[in-house]
């Protein structure tokens, strides 16, 4: 919601007095904004953090530096791996290491979080992600050991059955709803049931089951149906990323810039409107999930053509729930997604370099997460917290305004 | 209580909604406030109501000067108000709805549902307000609600009423029974700010006038001190013609023909029973009605929306029964709801998509699949000043615009594209005079480019100011169709259910 003004003729006669540039500036910053609001969240979340760690830990308020210096380390950069690279000239790749692992990380937050965020902004609550990422990366682990062909065309194969698998685990939900009214977010908790099951039967069975092994381990995808690293020298950063980004530009223009996301969009506002209109909510409703799905989908093809490359046991679930939170932290918006999914993606990669190298437990950054969307769902808190003025027009701010009932 | 406002100012962005306003209400006063769409006055209310923060100006009441940081202030200080948008929550009782954030508890901080139950009997009684305390309110027409929203005020002790259009949706005799409660109301000492824009209504009821303009006070005056023509100039700043002109029609070959047609809700109640009716293209018919004997449900078969059980709907000869509303808007059908908010708007989007809402997908708004954003903006920009919708520009979401402003823009939207039919549901609900002669007029015009025009309107006026032909409805049939020349009393009778004059 933009607080600009247009200058266009008001009704109004007359304009008293304009308040001037700096106090303009001064405002835009108080007013509580949904950008600022969220930063703030993160400051929070951190501050909430470093008083867990003094507590837990024992350690003094330097602990808390160590710790989150390694968290920065391990996720933006490491000023002695930089310092070194450029003194020797070597070392390059691991100086950017920190950085290719938040990217992996946050490569399927970016897909599933822009799943979410999809529905969202129609007024479809697909808690499915479990689910759709497992179907999308069984459906990619079958075309990528099914069939032997040339790279080029093998791994767009991939690609396109992983967005298949999740399309259709979406698509169900879809026309239970617009069929007989099933609420979707009771269908699809459930189908996230259905199909973590239907993946540990399928790995102890042939021919998914990794042949000679009585472990739950999947046959692994040959080379040519894998995503290609972006850079020599072993980052593991990949096309899935490459990928995940032209999925943000391409979620972006389809909702802000094409007739289908604009009926998307009206109908998750006031489907009645949209009736009246004559756009038919049944049919969005079926092709937001099943799109939905198919965006939660590639969240699992990306992770296991990317850095896997074969299934096991629940596979990439979490990366569905988390989607849920980065969509909320993304307010549904592709942009910030992708900022929320990078922030994710960085607390990750730092978190497990934190523990590696400082011993402070890695779901301290489960923590900072939670509080994080917890700061966000409630902006009123944080606009208590730091005495924000509302925004002109805005009487609160309100995230999710519907309902889940209906 | 005796309420002052000096020199409220409210800013909103650039645009000045409320500007040095000056206002002064006795006890036992009932206080008309009048004035054009986007003049101010649910601001003013707002402001008055703790709902929104003056930038400049001062509350007195009784003299001492108040601060409302919120409603809760508000009321403590004997202010109520009932809503142009009403703000119930639809599905608990009307008891429920009377004490939420006020409500009676037992011992233990339990909810006292009986206590709540006596207590609206009590002011129901006392005030002569009768509503059922275990209704849920979703199930109550538009009039008992708004009985819920004054009890709820009358329940925390409301000293001065505010009531925004609440006139706006209730059928004449609603209104009658509500001027009733008004003038008990006075009588008990209790002041009331009423805002309307029906001038009528306000020589009725009134014991002082103030017209807004602009976000000014442009004068105060008295029922006494002038007439119906007086006061609309004063509003608008010119004279307006409050009488329709038109010429005779000329109807042509029939348009829409319904044969038979009958609708049966989920409940399984006929609400529409074997109706048959005829529009021609040219001809106004004006379809009159108690509101509730199905007029809203037919618009809606009309489009598509509900699906008749047996019976045809023929436009232009063909078969649109079973038409989807995509189906019925293509074939040429275009559609004023009677419910702007709930129907016809999308609040939060901009009023140039908002503008665009039935032919986003086509061009010039569209080129395979893409939309074009510059076509949807100047369109909007131009439709901003075709229709005089008061915004700062074509950008800003709909909802920000005042009650009269958001049906122009629905208004706007149906008669911007060619069409055969137009069904016009309350199309003038919330206008100024000034913009009722407007709406009226290209009403009129569309009728002579040879439109067939269905007008549904609970206005006794409207009907026999537009109507060339006008259909009585009771109880989901139609009684008899008689020219507008019938008298107001036969048509009356008609609309209770007599048959049609010999
Ligand atoms: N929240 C808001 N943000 C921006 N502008 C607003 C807001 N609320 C009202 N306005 C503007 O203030 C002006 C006055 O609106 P208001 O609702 O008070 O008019 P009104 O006199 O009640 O009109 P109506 O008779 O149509 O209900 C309008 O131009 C409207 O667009
Ligand atoms: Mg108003």
């Amino acid at each position: 919601m933009s607080t600009t003004e247009a200058p266009a003729p008001a009704p109004a006669p007359s304009t008293s007095r304009q308040p001037g540039r700096a106090e303009r500036i001064a405002r835009r910053v108080t007013e509580a904004n949904l950008a600022v609001v969220t930063v703030l969240a993160v400051v929070l979340g951190l501050f909430v953090g470093a008083i867990l760690i003094v507590v837990t830990t024992g350690q003094s308020f330097g602990g808390v530096g160590r710790a989150y210096g390694a968290l920065f380390a391990g996720s933006i950069f490491s000023p002695s791996a930089v310092g070194h690279a450029i003194s020797t000239g070597h070392g390059w790749s691991a100086a950017f290491t920190p950085l290719s692992e938040t990217f992996v990380a946050a490569t399927p937050l970016i897909f599933a979080g822009l799943g979410v965020a999809v529905g969202f902004s129609t007024g479809v609550f697909n808690i499915g992600g479990q689910g759709q990422v497992i179907a999308g990366a069984i459906c990619a682990t079958y075309v990528g050991f099914g069939v032997d062909l040339p790279v080029w065309i093998h791994l767009p194969l991939v690609v396109a059955a992983g967005a298949a698998g999740g399309a259709v685990a979406g698509f169900i939900p879809g026309l239970l709803k617009a069929r007989t009214g099933a609420h979707e977010v009771i269908v699809t908790i459930m189908l996230n049931y259905v199909f973590l099951y239907l993946l540990s039967y399928l790995l102890v069975t042939a021919p998914l089951q990794q042949p000679g092994q009585s472990n739950s381990i999947s046959r692994t995808v040959p080379q040519s149906g894998r995503l290609p690293h972006l850079f020599s020298g072993g980052l593991r950063v990949n096309g899935g990323f490459l990928l995940a980004l032209a999925a943000v530009a391409g979620v972006w223009w389809l909702m802000q810039r094409s007739t289908l996301g604009f009926r998307f969009r009206v109908i998750g506002s006031n489907p009645l409107a949209g009736r009246a209109a004559g756009m038919d909510a049944k049919m969005a409703t079926i092709l937001v999930l099943t799109l939905s799905g198919a965006l939660v989908g590639l969240a699992g093809m990306s992770t296991l053509a990317g850095t896997d490359f074969f299934l096991s046991t629940g596979y990439g679930g979490a990366n569905g729930f988390n989607a849920i939170t980065v969509a909320l932290l993304g307010r549904n918006k592709p942009q910030g997604v992708l900022l929320g999914a990078l922030l994710f993606g960085a607390l990750t990669a730092g978190g497990r370099y934190m523990q590696a190298h400082t011993g402070v437990p890695f779901d301290l950054t489960a923590v900072i997460q939670a509080v994080i969307v917890f700061f966000v769902a409630t902006p009123a808190l944080v606009q208590e917290i730091f005495r924000l003025r509302s925004a002109p027009g805005e009487k609160k701010i309100l995230l999710f305004t519907k309902g889940w009932a209906g | 209580m005796r309420l002052e406002l000096a020199g409220v100012t409210k800013r909103f962005g650039s645009l000045v909604a409320n500007d040095h306003v000056d206002l002064t209400v006795e006890a036992g006063e009932i206080h008309c406030l009048l004035g054009e769409n986007g003049a101010g006055k649910s601001t003013l209310m707002n402001v008055l109501f703790g709902l929104q923060r003056a930038d400049e100006g001062e509350i007195r009441v009784d003299g001492a000067p108040v601060r409302f940081a919120d409603p809760g202030d508000a009321i403590a200080h004997g202010i109520g108000m009932v809503h142009q948008h009403f703000m119930l929550v639809p599905v608990f009782t009307a008891a429920d709805n009377v004490v939420l954030g006020f409500e009676p508890t037992r011992s233990g901080g339990f909810l006292d549902r009986e206590k709540a139950r006596e207590d609206i009997r009590r002011l129901s009684s006392e005030f002569g307000l009768e509503v059922d305390p275990d209704a849920v309110v979703e199930d109550l027409p538009v009039g008992l609600q708004q009985r819920v929203e004054i009890l709820k005020a009358l329940h925390r002790d409301a000293n001065l009423l505010i009531l925004d259009e609440p006139t706006a949706v209730l059928t004449p005799q609603e209104t009658e029974s509500l001027f009733a409660i008004m003038r008990g109301l006075k009588e008990t000492g209790r002041s009331i700010l009423f805002i309307t824009h029906k001038l009528k209504e306000v020589l009725a009821v009134a014991d002082r006038i103030t017209v807004m303009r602009l976000g000014r006070v442009v004068g105060t005056t008295t029922p006494a001190g002038s007439g119906e023509h007086v006061l609309a100039s004063m509003m608008v700043g010119r004279d307006v013609e409050l009488v329709v002109h038109k010429d005779d029609a000329q109807p042509g070959s029939p348009v829409l023909q319904l044969e038979g047609l009958t609708v049966t809700d989920e409940r399984g109640v006929t609400v529409i029973d074997a109706v048959d009716l005829e529009v021609r293209a040219g001809e106004i018919v004006a379809l009159a009605g108690v509101q509730g004997n199905g007029q809203t449900e037919l618009a809606e078969a009309l489009l598509g929306l509900t699906q008749p059980s047996s019976g045809r709907i023929l436009l232009d000869g063909k078969d649109i029964t079973r038409a989807t509303p995509r189906e019925a808007l293509r074939a040429g059908i275009a559609y004023i709801p009677e419910d702007r908010q709930a129907e016809g708007l999308v609040l939060d989007m901009s009023i140039a998509d908002n503008l665009v809402l039935d032919v986003h997908d086509r061009p010039p708004f569209a080129h395979r699949g893409a939309r074009d954003l510059t076509a949807v903006r100047e369109s909007g920009e131009h439709k901003l000043q075709e229709f005089d919708i008061r915004a700062r520009s074509a950008e800003v979401p709909v909802g920000t615009l005042s009650g009269g402003n958001q049906q122009k823009v629905v208004v706007a939207r149906e008669l911007s594209r060619p069409v055969r039919l137009l069904v016009a549901s309350q199309p003038t609900r919330g206008l100024d005079v000034g913009s009722i002669e407007y709406v009226h007029r290209r009403i009129v015009e569309e009728r002579d480019k040879g439109v067939a025009v269905l007008l549904v309107s609970s206005e006794l006026d409207e009907i026999l100011a537009l109507g060339d032909r006008v259909a009585v409805m009771y109880r989901g049939a139609i009684v008899g169709v008689v020219p507008p020349t019938t008298g107001r009393d036969r048509i009356g009778l008609m609309m209770a259910g007599a048959g049609v004059p010999a």
